[in-house]
């Protein structure tokens, strides 16, 4: 009898290693800011990712062809450190065999970690970094899933020029690549619409003190505000700006009123918009995958957190790689890529499209950003698309109520 | 020279460290790598240290500003390799004698305080400088490693030359040891106002001492960047590897030329394990902290030291 | 014209915290001759004890002080034990390296607990408004408790008796201790005390600003910056240091950008321990020999 149970043992142990190969997975790896500074959108965006995975191997796998794979991350903490990012990537690629990888989160690390993907040959889907500049330096593998920063401030330029077109800005923004270039590009489109540029300064961004530069934005005169940079300096910015009641009648910020941790700010909260690549509220129609709403829901059912666009983002650099597989039949690198610069499709998160020329390989030139406002509704602080008008969900406040 | 064992002891290490991934296996190359960068950065801080007793905390910046002149002159300049590195050492080892001429005449506390203050003065300078990117930095195209053949053999012929560069180091520190340089230096360690009233040109000695110490991790600094395709202020010159550069040296045993090596490599094993294990992820720096306390604690000669205690006969063979 | 005001009140307001911060480096520096790396880890506990005991248990701010106060110097004693004791009498670098690898391992700690998120400390108090620009109540109030706590630790220092003690430990440690000063006890009380006001002004500028476990380092190297410039050893010295960096940055900030305030604050830093080891206000005056 002994022996029975040996054998049949001894045949399992046997053919595990086929029973395991008839599931196949493909590995993504990508680091997370889980420490650092960068850690609230960074990690918002891996919750995206995470939920699309979960939905994905619920539903039996991605579609290649004839077999179907399962999806496994390997994520590393990259502390918000650059150096961390190429050390890590280079792991996943040389040590835990990644087959695909998405970005990190900011343009700074998105730069570094494209560095290493490239000189590897891997597909790196970006869900997290604007930055333009980085998709220019000649790359074959990159595919950028959002906005990119150029076209970020845009909208909150040509909204503040319908509600006064002699506005006096101030651009306050933190040093670091991301920002940098979406004032870079704001500040042409200011002057376009015929604005006077009060100040324009930029902060490190570990700055805790802004009095210093709120006291100029006094004095400069100005009656706007348009800068910021990720969510601590945003969030401080903001907080005390309202303390020392700068007197702004219009305030945009970047990425950080975009978390529904924002809300804490209270007071300092309300009013402040953020230029936006998705909000629940959006209406689009999608080609496949779910509705936003849907996306929303189910999003908040299983993180308990209202989906910023963040999460978004996660989500969609997930649903672009698995649609591309789809459509390539295969998971071969070059196979899936030639899918990626084919796909022009409309999902809960908008219009994508890549571009295909080698000056700009892999720039997302279809999507389209939105700005989002926090207003009080119902006693409740809550984020409104204030533009544009065809995706608006409630008026812009405007001029802010005093203490700004 | 040749006839003493020690040497063929350093050139054995080096011979282990360019024929280990034998060429294809780019994992062990990248843990090697960076054990080469760490022993390349504690066997020149060393000179200073371990030879003529100055602590220089921001021993960093000549690996942050070589690898900003290196991507400098490659990505702006267009520069070839070869000369960009060469003059990233040159152009360091200047700035170091520049900075030495101020900070050298200072001792003790105040020298190692001066030491950071030059790294987060030249930090905080280069993050506002545009030429060289401000705060953003700079980035590398990746058609510059297609001189060397591609991104594939760029990063293998990289890793040789790092490998060289700390064989020269670990040589360096070798010959200065045995050298009246050398003596001169340790005179000043164990007690500068005795060994200047003896004769020994104090003042020039650290000079020298000082800007030899910065050309080489320029070099790797320049060769560390280029590698990564990117430079930034943030990574350039923090403080953390000086840091661990001077755990490791006290860790292995400085004023000893196998000291560093040994401590370098044993901290960037244990480093790379705790980057990646979930759990200590974080507490790299909490081993750092405690290991150096318990070396100034008890063990100051570190390894080394311990070592020689137990086998007296071992100084004759690994210095 | 107000703005340049504005600007050079309210960095006298926060420079007078950083002269708080640099009198705990430059007390211990003076009766023991240490430099203690431990300085931003202490700073950082400040801000997380006055975190903590408001988050936990809902009183004002201010009133956490205290015991941050006591902690603080608990704290101090426990250093002192740990990583100085040992080091006293031995060559300076040695008690550099020990403190160092302290910091490390609190900070580390530190990182490993609360990551590297920003925490902040509400507490709204009346501003002070002058024109167009305000003066946070929080900054008035961080100035007001400084000038509180040096009155205090001067009062300490020179009407008590153990102050007297520590004096005397701080100009030769050897002869006080023949004339039967119990040195050991006076050093860890000194560590204590140093300790304590690392700790309360980094309770005072988390009242201030947002803070992670990192912001220790910045604070730490900004009260290097002030201890050399009033001198090391120097109490008062530090204090009036702090005030003059702070109306330095609230002169450099209206006419460049705010970034280039580093730049000046570090070459300053190097240049007066090249050219003024004593500190700027050691100048024209003659100094004890050390």
């Amino acid at each position: 009898m002994r022996r029975f149970w040996l054998a049949a043992a001894l045949a399992g142990w046997l053919a595990a290693p086929g029973l395991a190969s008839a599931e196949d997975t493909i590995t993504i790896g990508m680091t997370v800011s889980q420490t650092g500074p960068l850690n609230v959108d960074s990690v918002a965006q891996l919750h995206g990712s995470e939920f699309w995975r979960d939905q994905v191997n619920a539903a039996g796998g991605i579609k290649a062809g004839s077999k179907r794979y399962k999806v496994r991350f390997v994520t590393y903490d990259d502390q918000s450190v650059g150096g961390r990012v190429q050390q890590l990537y280079t792991r996943l690629i040389v040590q835990d065999k990644a087959n695909f990888l998405f970005g990190p989160y900011s343009s700074g690390l998105t730069a570094t970690a494209a560095v290493i993907s490239e000189q590897y040959g891997k597909i790196m889907l970006v869900g997290g970094g604007a930055e333009p500049k980085t998709y220019q330096l000649g790359n074959k593998y990159l595919f950028q899933c959002i906005t990119q920063a150029d076209y970020y401030l845009a909208g909150a330029v040509q909204a503040l020029k319908e509600k006064n077109p002699h506005a006096k800005v101030a651009f306050v923004y933190s040093d670091d690549p991301f920002s940098k270039a979406v004032v870079a590009s704001a500040h042409k489109l200011a002057e376009q619409a015929g604005f006077t540029i009060a100040l324009e300064e930029s902060y490190a961004p570990s700055t805790t003190d802004f009095s210093p530069i709120i006291n100029k934005i006094i004095s400069s005169g100005a009656d706007a505000f348009l800068g910021g940079g990720h969510y601590p300096d945003g969030a401080t910015l903001a907080r005390q700006l309202y303390e020392q009641k700068a007197g702004m009648k219009y305030v945009a910020i970047l990425v950080a009123p975009d978390s529904p941790k924002f809300a804490t700010l209270g007071d300092a909260a309300l009013g402040v918009m953020v230029p936006s690549q998705w909000e629940p509220q959006v209406k689009y129609k999608p080609d496949f995958g779910p509705t936003p709403e849907q996306f929303a829901k189910a999003a908040y059912a299983k993180t308990k957190v209202e989906a910023d666009y963040h999460t978004a983002s996660g989500y969609i650099t997930g649903l672009l790689l698995q649609h591309a597989i789809e459509q390539a039949g295969s998971i071969d690198p070059k196979k899936v890529a030639a899918a990626l610069e084919k796909m022009d499709v409309t999902t809960f998160f908008g219009h994508d499209k890549f571009a295909t020329d080698a000056k700009n390989h892999g720039l997302q030139i279809g999507h389209q950003m939105v700005l989002a406002q926090w207003q009080m509704k119902n006693g409740k602080l809550e984020k409104e698309i204030v533009w544009p008008e065809a995706a608006r969900t409630a008026p812009m406040l405007y001029p802010l109520p005093e203490a700004h | 020279m040749l006839r003493r064992p020690f040497f063929w002891i350093i050139a054995a290490a080096i011979a282990l460290f360019a024929l280990a991934p034998h060429g294809e296996d780019v994992e062990l190359r990248e843990s090697l790598l960076l054990a080469a960068v760490y022993i390349t950065l504690a066997s020149n801080l060393n000179l200073m240290l371990g030879y003529a007793g100055y602590v220089n905390f921001g021993s960093i910046v000549f690996f942050g500003l070589g690898g900003y002149f290196c991507v400098y002159f490659m990505g702006s300049l267009g520069w070839a390799l070869a000369p960009s590195l060469l003059v990233a050492g040159i152009a360091v080892s200047v700035a170091a004698l520049v900075f030495g001429l101020g900070i050298l005449r200072l001792r003790g506390v105040h020298f190692a305080l001066a030491t950071i203050g030059v790294n987060e003065a030249v930090m905080a300078f280069v993050t506002n400088f545009e030429p060289w990117g401000g705060s953003t930095g700079i980035y590398l195209s990746p058609e510059l490693f297609q001189p060397l053949g591609g991104p594939a053999q760029a990063l293998w012929i990289i890793y040789y030359l790092l490998v060289a560069i700390m064989g020269v180091s670990l040589y360096l520190s070798y010959f200065v040891k045995r050298s009246k340089f050398g003596l001169g230096l340790l005179s000043i360690g164990q007690n500068e106002d005795a060994a200047a009233v003896l004769g020994v040109p104090t003042p020039r000695y650290k000079a020298l001492a000082y800007s030899a110490s910065a050309f080489l991790p320029a070099i790797a600094g320049g060769l560390y960047f280029f590698k990564g395709a990117f430079v930034q202020p943030a990574d350039a010159f923090d403080l953390t590897l000086s840091t661990e550069a001077i755990v490791i040296t006290m860790l292995g045993g400085s004023g000893t030329i196998v000291g560093p090596a040994l401590g370098a490599y044993l901290y960037e094993e244990l480093r790379g394990w705790l980057l990646t294990s979930e759990t200590f992820a974080n507490f790299q720096l909490v081993v750092a902290g405690v290991l150096l306390l318990l070396i100034v604690q008890f063990a100051p000669d570190g390894l080394m030291g311990f070592f020689y205690r137990r086998w007296p006969r071992l100084r004759r063979w690994l210095e | 014209m107000l703005g340049l005001a504005a600007s050079l009140l309210d960095g006298v307001l926060v420079g007078a915290v950083y002269g708080l911060a640099a009198m705990g480096i430059t007390f211990i520096w003076g009766v023991m001759d240490v430099v203690n790396l431990t300085h931003g880890a202490m700073i950082v506990a400040g801000m997380f004890g006055v975190y903590l005991l408001v988050a936990a248990t809902g009183v004002p701010a201010y009133t956490a002080l205290l015991p941050i106060l006591l902690g603080g110097f608990l704290a101090g004693v426990a250093l002192y034990w740990i990583a100085i004791h040992r080091m006293i009498g031995r060559p300076p670098l040695m008690s550099l390296l020990s403190t160092f690898s302290v910091n490390l391992v609190l900070i580390g700690l530190g990182t490993a607990a609360w990551g590297t998120v920003l925490f902040n400390v509400s507490v709204s108090l009346p501003g002070f408004s002058l024109g167009r620009y305000t003066f946070p109540g929080t900054h008035i109030m961080a100035a007001v408790l400084t000038a509180a706590i040096a009155g205090a630790l001067y009062l300490f220092l020179y009407r008590t008796r153990t102050g007297k003690a520590v004096r005397a430990v701080a100009a030769n440690r050897e002869a006080a201790e023949l004339v039967g000063i119990p040195t050991t006890r006076i050093l860890a009380l000194s560590c204590g005390l140093g300790v304590a006001l690392a700790a309360i002004s980094g309770a005072l500028i988390a009242t201030l600003f947002p803070f992670t476990v990192l912001s220790g380092d910045a604070y730490q190297l900004k009260s290097f910056v002030v201890t050399v410039l009033g001198g090391m050893g120097n109490p008062t010295g530090a204090l009036v240091a702090g005030i003059a960096l702070g109306l330095l940055e609230g002169l450099i900030t209206p006419f460049m950008p705010v970034s280039w305030t580093l730049v000046i604050e570090f070459v300053l830093f190097v240049i007066v321990l090249i050219a003024f080891p004593g500190g700027l206000l050691s100048v024209g005056q003659r100094r004890a020999v050390r």
